[in-house]
């Protein structure tokens, strides 16, 4: 029976007991010696995982240096934000956890894996970022779920804030996480994967200055991921402002002198290269760039067959038409050929067995009528008797078919076709009716707005080119400035001197260019009081034959260009202006003559010492003024009836401080006008007695 | 007579033991203390000291008790134990919690019968060995040995509670070994338990899997950082960081940082280490050897067979629970659950072990007698 009476008296052996003595103390001893194991040999190693475990090293985002005008107004700006990291290491899984993740922060699942996927290699410390701006309902989600999803962290950070309605975007650029393929390449092996860099524009090429260095602190956590305190705090070294070279009222009026038409404006001051404004159409909203863009959006900015992404102004390549025979005059006068040549234009003429048209028929020309007239006739003449090879020549000494060397990223080299050229890469000969559409800008010749700009406004400025650049490079650290030149090669500063009297033949010619008068191709751009220069362009997008087969819709009307400068000689300012199938040239040409005469005004304005107040509100003043008697404002010489009171005057619109005084003092006879008739805004109170 | 009894009890006594169990007691509620302070477990240390306040009284009383009285008793408390493991997985009397059925709710008391099994089994198992006398084991009586400890063993596994039920294992070895065993025989048992419990592994019924995870990742925890091999994981890094002299009370970073699970139970010995260091640990080590050796004195200097194989299964079950749990935290076993007697929170465990050590008491104090 298990269940026996208890029997006594039997003792147990000591060798058993002795045994199992020495079998405790032998497990005791195994116990010390993993404990020592642990404790004295791998305590180093244990406590460094100790505090991998507890201390995380948060990063402290540097804001982005903002950019300035050249009067140090405003252009992009950073505004306080919030972005949710996720930190695979504090996850016990993490992938189970992305469902609620991508719900709670209103993310596309497949998108969110495909992030998460990117950084497979990477750290389970490294914080990976899923969502920027985060909205006050997401942080909420975020604080609400800090145990069940442990591995999702929030910081603040500094994001970019671009102008509203794409104002200067091609410019400015945009930034965006980096990807992984700039990540591959050296030039950026500083970055890390979720760094923000720029990837346009300024943003881009001065990103090393404007990105500044990221700080960092060590939090004390515990296991749940929730701080208990802080050990150290590296501080963010914010990154440096920039002022660029643009004018904002320049760029402003630029901008609305564009309007939505396709095409580019570059303005600049061809003196030094200072880039005053560049506008380049269609243009994209950059802001939507600073939060991460949804794939579809930019997919559909990607595939837009109008390229809103593409800076025109730097990288459409396109063919100058008649704006390339201002370099046709200089190389025509330069080697002789141009002075004596005498045309006579009929509406075309017969080159090698083809019949070349003309606008017009323009009659007599000569070298003095022919860049107003832009007269084809006289150009293909001319080119035959110069021929491509000293074409060529000038063109590329002058900058055509080479970078200008901007310091924007992209910049396009265009082309200027050569006998060499084609034979280098078409294996042929140089067909020498191919001089004569060279001769007026077409055929294979191409070129960038910036280019014409640069090479017009060196032929005006009597062979002073000038490399153009969008900061002041005083203001650039030496080495970055040192550097960006190797990175950005270009045809630079350089003086190619013109012959006085050719210079002031072809001055002349384009100041005639905008004058009121028969076949002068930009007469209605004329500017009273202001000595614009310029000249026009149309450049057919496709031959005589392949328009007459097409639709004729508006894809196949010319191309319109306008190269302005103020005044003809040594001037201050150089527009270039480029409407996609704008099919006549006058009309770059009004858009070009707008920019130039808000610079004018401006400068003028400037002149005189009569800058706008700085209060933008309508102000009371109290004045006395005389009304003459006569309708319309016409003196009729009888004395004026003295008015006094009080008027609210908007200081920003064309107020004259110095009428304001003539008015109070008084003394003006009755043809002085009175403020009405000054143009200025203001609004009469109700009459009060002196 | 009764007077004279009194006064040898009173002597006999056993305050050397009763001084390093009550320095080991606490310590465990000045880890107790440390490990919950930031947790929501604060105030378990004052818990724990009614419960050990509770353990000594219940010391003393079964003390009073002659073992031999005990001994006659303990067929109808095994009859009892089995009936409430089985009740136990009753739905309407079993309580589940964590997954598990283990507890009967009498009341507002939470009752684990396994637990108290073990008290019944070292004392039903030292009375079939002792009636057995000091003869050789034939192949019957090592059979009914194995069922009387297999059958509450099964149930308990059924709840499931795999680490209870393995501490039942080492009051039967001990019972077979002191009991007479020979070579031949316990071959032939070791071999049968291997295929057994090779058989149960890969049957892939007798186990759930996570009960399988837990029982494997120790021996790669850093497999599965994240999942099984966290716990072992962070307790390692917990030893490993306390160094020779420990960070100090209340500053281990893997215990208040709350890496470290269950730091003031199961792991208790992970969090002392950390914050005590090497030190540390081995004076706790040593005061068990010394516990466990002045036990296995005792049984020596016992008065009947059946007296020292009491005080030898309750040596079994400590030594059993303390080179399990030790052994887990320091990496060379399992996950198992079980928790390290004197040292964990919890009142079972603490009851239990102050039971154990109380019939261990009684035997000693009645050495002399008859």
């Amino acid at each position: 029976m298990v269940f026996d009476k208890v029997t006594r008296g039997e003792k147990l052996s000591s060798v058993k007991l002795t045994a199992v003595q020495y079998g405790i103390l032998l497990m005791m001893l195994a116990l010390a010696a993993g404990l020592w194991r642990l404790q004295v040999l791998g305590a180093d190693n244990f406590r460094v995982l100790a505090e991998q475990n507890r201390i995380r090293k948060v990063p402290i985002l540097a804001g982005r240096g903002k950019l300035f005008d050249r009067e140090n107004r405003l252009i992009v700006d950073n505004y306080p934000s919030i972005s949710c990291f996720l930190v695979r290491e504090q996850s016990r899984n993490v992938d189970a956890d992305l469902p609620l993740i991508a719900r709670g922060l209103h993310l596309d699942l497949d998108q969110l894996r495909t992030a998460l996927h990117r950084y497979r290699t990477a750290p389970g410390y490294q914080p990976i970022p899923i969502k920027q701006d985060v909205t006050a309902d997401e942080q909420a989600f975020i604080e609400a779920h800090r145990n069940e999803l442990p591995e999702l962290e929030t910081i603040d950070e500094e994001r970019r804030l671009y102008p509203r309605d794409g104002y200067a975007a091609h410019l400015i650029g945009y930034v965006g996480e980096v990807s992984e393929e700039m990540l591959n390449d050296p030039r950026y092996a500083a970055y890390e994967p979720g760094d923000v860099v720029g990837k346009a524009g300024v943003e881009e090429t001065y990103d090393q200055l404007l990105r500044g260095r990221d700080g960092s602190r060590d939090v004390i956590v515990d296991s749940h991921g929730r701080e208990v305190g802080y050990l150290r705090t590296q501080h963010a070294i914010p990154g440096q402002d920039l002022r660029l070279t643009i004018d904002n009222d320049l760029q402003r009026a630029a901008e609305l002198a564009m309007g939505d038409r396709d095409g580019a404006i570059v303005a600049m001051d061809p003196r030094n290269g200072e880039i005053l404004a560049m506008v380049s159409r269609p243009s994209f909203d950059p802001n939507a760039f600073a939060v991460r863009i949804g794939r579809s959006d930019w997919n559909k900015l990607l595939s837009d067959p109008s390229h809103p992404l593409m800076n025109k102004a730097i990288q459409a390549q396109l063919a100058p038409g008649s704006t390339f025979k201002i370099l046709m005059s200089v190389a025509g006068l330069q080697e002789g050929l141009a002075q004596d040549l005498h045309v006579y234009c009929n509406g075309g003429a017969n080159f090698y067995g083809h019949y070349y048209h003309c606008d017009a028929k323009h009659g007599a020309v000569d070298i003095h009528n022919a860049i107003p007239y832009s007269c084809d006739t006289f150009y293909y003449t001319l080119a035959d008797k110069l021929g491509i090879d000293r074409i060529a020549a000038y063109a590329t000494r002058f900058g055509y078919g080479q970078k200008t060397g901007i310091d924007l990223p992209g910049e396009q080299a265009g082309l200027m076709p050569s006998a060499q050229w084609v034979m280098k890469y078409y294996h042929r000969k140089w067909y020498a009716g191919e001089t004569i559409s060279v001769g007026i800008g077409q055929g294979a010749i191409e070129a960038t707005p910036l280019q014409l700009a640069r090479i017009i406004g060196g032929i005006a400025s009597d062979g002073h080119m000038v490399r153009p650049h969008v900061t002041f490079p005083d203001e650039l650290p030496a080495d970055f400035r040192h550097a960006l030149q190797d990175t950005y090669p270009g045809s630079g500063n350089a003086y190619i001197p013109i012959n006085p009297e050719d210079w002031i033949t072809i001055t002349d010619g384009m100041a005639q260019v905008t004058e009121p008068g028969a076949f002068h191709t930009a007469g209605s751009a004329h500017l009273d009081g202001i000595d614009l220069a310029g000249k026009t362009g149309t450049a057919q997008v496709m031959s005589h034959e392949a328009l007459d087969r097409s639709n004729k819709g508006r894809s196949t009307f010319p191309n319109a260009w306008f190269v302005g400068v103020t005044p003809r000689r040594n001037p201050e300012l150089v527009v270039a202006v480029l409407w996609q199938n704008g099919e006549f040239s006058y009309y770059p040409a009004r858009i070009g003559a707008k920019v130039v005469a808000a610079y004018v005004e401006k400068q003028r304005r400037l002149a005189h010492n009569l800058q706008p107040t700085k209060a933008p509100a309508p102000v009371e003043v109290g004045a006395v003024w005389s009304v003459p008697n006569a309708k319309g404002g016409k003196d009729t010489g009888e004395t004026a009836h003295i008015r006094a009171g009080h008027f609210f005057v908007n200081p920003g619109a064309d107020s004259r401080p110095a009428l304001a005084r003539d008015a109070r003092g008084q003394a003006a006879g009755p043809a002085h006008p009175g403020p009405a008739q000054m143009g200025m805004a203001l609004r009469e109170l109700p009459w009060r007695k002196p | 007579m009764s007077q004279m009894r009194r006064f040898l009890s009173f002597r006999d006594f056993d305050w050397a033991l009763l001084a390093m169990v009550a320095l080991l007691c606490a310590l465990s509620v000045f880890e107790i203390y440390s490990a919950t302070l930031h947790t929501k477990y604060t105030g378990f240390h004052t818990k724990q000291m009614f419960w050990i306040a509770g353990g000594l009284a219940a010391m003393f009383l079964f003390a009073k008790i002659d073992y031999h009285r005990l001994l006659d008793w303990v067929p109808w408390a095994y009859g009892f134990c089995v009936v409430a493991l089985v009740a136990v997985m009753v739905p309407g009397i079993g309580h589940k919690a964590l997954g598990a059925r283990r507890w009967i709710k009498l009341g507002p008391i939470l009752f684990q019968p396994s637990e108290w099994v073990k008290v019944v089994l070292i004392l039903v198992v030292a009375r079939y060995f002792a009636n057995l006398g000091a003869r050789s084991l034939t192949g019957r009586d090592i059979l009914k040995a194995l069922a009387l400890v297999g059958i509450p063993m099964l149930l308990v596994l059924k709840q499931p509670d795999l680490g209870t039920a393995l501490t039942y294992t080492p009051i039967l070895i001990a019972g077979l070994f002191l009991g007479g065993i020979n070579l031949r025989q316990s071959l032939i048992l070791i071999t049968a338990a291997i295929v057994l419990v090779a058989g149960a592994w890969s049957s892939g019924k007798a186990l759930k899997p996570y009960q399988k995870a837990r029982l494997t990742s120790f021996i790669n925890p850093d497999n599965d950082p994240r999942g099984t091999g966290y716990q072992i994981r962070q307790s390692l890094i917990a030893v490993g960081s306390g160094g020779i002299w420990g960070q100090g009370a209340e500053k281990g970073t893997q215990t208040q940082g709350d890496f470290l699970p269950i730091p003031h139970a199961d792991f208790i010995f992970a969090a002392f280490s950390e914050e005590h260091g090497f030190a540390g640990a081995v004076l706790v080590l040593l005061l068990y050897f010394l516990i466990l050796m002045r036990l296995i004195q005792n049984a020596q200097t016992a008065a009947d067979l059946p007296g020292a194989l009491i005080i030898m299964g309750v040596v079994a079950v400590l030594t059993f629970q303390i080179a399990v749990n030790v052994g887990m935290v320091i990496g060379f076993m399992p996950v198992t659950g079980i928790p390290l007697p004197l040292m964990s929170y919890g009142g079972s465990s603490v009851l239990f072990t102050f039971l154990a050590l109380g019939v261990a008491m009684n035997v000693r104090m009645r050495r002399f007698v008859n």
